[in-house]
């Protein structure tokens, strides 16, 4: 009976079979479809439906949306501190990503011309680690450590610095009363957050660059400064561009950082989920959220041209 | 690129390393050692004792820990499994033929982790406004799903692409059907990156904070709850028993993964 039943169902099986053998675009068609129904409708959808809400805007008066076409939001985006929020993020992002690219490299150097066998294994994991490992602990992390009472100021008294941790705290802009209320404690965190992401492709570009490139370079009279600036570093800027994809990305959209390591002045981020939430502008809330996903299309266009996906 | 044994390190390239590798792990340290501390109400640095006492308040006197536990277990899970189906079918899809669109459609998968979370979540938490769908453990899964399909299509890709055609063809010339090959030929070979791109999306799943702030309504995850505790932190050293535990969690499967996919991968790299 049952062998039976296994022969129907080979009998259809092969059936099904067949047609796919003749039609492998149905194939193809039908494993596809659900995955992109899935993106396609659910994600592409809801990002559009963001997109249509920033065309709305909001009534003054009774603090409902107006379903109407407008770009009256859109100029609400140009207003003064609007525009500061905007800058204030972009510049952090833009900074943050110049500070890992100059720490990540080192690393990324290490591991792809000098680590072998067990240490590359070791460097690979000293990198994934961090890098999956849960973001908020890693921020609660960075908490403990620029507290007032934290492990920096007992550092700076030990050493007999404490001057100099207060003359930085003093400083106009990125200080502030202690680290954790501060630019620059919220720079530090978006730092070591996304500093793995930095480091990962910079490593995969320079692992392609070949030896007898160096060693050429080396014949040709290059002196090992020269070999680096002329030579290896354009070959990994691919690499160093994919990992700032990354950091410049996730410091624009991030809202937890600043939230709890940070002064009060708001970035993107916060602006988006204060708007959404309690003042319940949905418009103006949509129209931020265009801000990151322009900057981002034109960086990823950039990329693109430089190569940067190759090494992804 | 060949070694070079007799090739020394730079001193200083290898002090810059090293520091960096620092940078990145000490901090992680410092979550353990306060999980001991016997101060709750500051970040005193060092602490003024040690203590082995929140582990034993976290498992007994702190019943709010538990719900958030369950919901995000309950959520991983479930993320997990429609994210390794569904990435699973878009990976086989876009690896066997070539058409029309075919890199369009392969930017649109990775675009839910390209674009910022936040952008993600609001952008779900408006669709389900406008749909008037309320807030449940399904919403979260779904907004879950969507980034964890993302990471399940990368590595299954990766490994599809590596995929020998001459044994499905083979498999096919020996007179296995469709389903045939696919359960003895192609899933054998393809397991261990489906198991490792699973973990990765199950420890993404479970840590996740940003787009669950905006699908979760009234509903707390464990992230969520360890949010609330930064925010406004009741026992601070209950909150670094709680963070140990997930560090924990979220770092066993990514070890799994690393060590499912390592020699895979090295074979992959070494054919470049």
């Amino acid at each position: 009976m049952t062998t039976v039943v296994a022969e129907r169902q080979r009998g259809i099986g092969n059936a099904i079979s067949d047609v796919f053998f003749v039609r492998p675009q149905l194939l193809t068609f039908l494993l596809l479809t659900p995955p992109l129904l899935w993106i396609g409708v659910v994600y592409i959808g809801s990002l559009f439906a963001l997109l249509l809400q920033s065309f709305y805007s909001l009534d003054d008066f009774s603090g409902l949306v107006v379903h109407e076409f407008t770009l009256s939001t859109y100029k609400q985006l140009l207003e003064a501190s609007n525009a500061q929020i905007i800058l204030r993020t972009v510049t952090m992002a833009a900074l943050v990503t110049v500070t890992s690219a100059i720490i990540a490299f080192p690393i990324a150097y290490y591991a792809a011309r000098y680590a072998r066998g067990w240490s590359k294994a070791l460097f690979y994991l000293a990198v994934m680690m961090p890098l999956w490992s849960s973001y908020l602990v890693k921020v609660y992390a960075w908490k403990l450590i620029l507290a007032k009472e934290g492990i920096i100021t007992w550092f700076a008294n030990v050493l007999h610095l404490r001057w100099l941790l207060d003359g930085i705290l003093a400083l106009p802009v990125v200080g502030g009363p202690s680290l954790s209320f501060s630019y620059l404690g919220t720079f530090l965190v978006f730092v070591y957050i996304w500093l793995p992401y930095m480091i990962l492709p910079t490593q995969a570009a320079l692992e392609r660059v070949p030896v007898n490139f160096i060693e050429a370079s080396a014949d040709l009279g290059a002196d090992p400064r020269q070999t680096f600036r002329t030579v290896i570093f354009p070959l990994a800027l691919p690499g160093i561009v994919a990992g700032s994809i990354f950091t410049f990305s996730l410091t624009l959209g991030d809202y937890i950082i600043p939230q709890i390591v940070g002064n009060s002045r708001l970035m993107i981020g916060q602006a988006v989920y204060t708007l959404q939430g309690t003042a319940g502008n949905i418009p103006l809330a949509a129209a931020f959220t265009v801000v990151p996903m322009l900057i981002m299309a034109a960086y990823l266009w950039m990329a693109k041209r430089m190569g940067a996906f190759d090494v992804l | 690129m060949s070694s070079n044994a007799n090739r020394s390190t730079p001193l200083g390239l290898r002090i810059a390393a090293t520091a960096g590798l620092l940078f990145l792990h000490l901090p992680l340290a410092l979550i353990f050692l306060y999980a001991f501390t016997t101060e709750e109400k500051s970040f005193e640095f060092p602490p003024p004792g040690l203590t082995t006492k929140w582990f034993e308040t976290a498992w007994t006197a702190r019943p709010d820990i538990w719900p958030p536990l369950y919901l995000s277990l309950q959520v991983a899970a479930i993320a997990t499994v429609l994210a390794l189906i569904f990435g699973t079918l878009a990976a086989a899809a876009l690896s066997r033929t070539r058409f029309f669109g075919r890199e369009s459609i392969s930017l649109l998968f990775v675009l839910p982790i390209a674009l910022p979370g936040i952008i993600t979540g609001i952008a779900l938490r408006s669709a389900f406004d406008i749909m008037s769908i309320p807030f449940s453990v399904w919403t979260i899964i779904l907004g879950h799903a969507t980034f964890c399909i993302v990471v399940v299509y990368n590595n299954a890709v990766a490994r599809f692409r590596r995929l020998n055609g001459n044994l499905v063809e083979a498999s096919m010339d020996l007179g296995a059907n469709a389903f045939q090959t696919f359960r003895h030929v192609i899933l054998p070979q393809i397991g261990t990156a489906l198991l490792a791109g699973g973990m990765l999306a199950f420890a993404l799943s479970f840590d996740e904070v940003i787009v669950t702030t905006f699908t979760a309504g009234q509903q707390t995850t464990l992230p969520i709850w360890m949010l609330g505790e930064l925010i406004r932190p009741r026992q601070r050293p209950v909150t670094n028993v709680v963070a140990v535990f997930v560090f924990v969690v979220t770092l066993l499967p990514i070890l799994a993964a690393y060590y499912l996919t390592r020699e895979g991968e090295q074979t992959g790299g070494s054919s470049k």
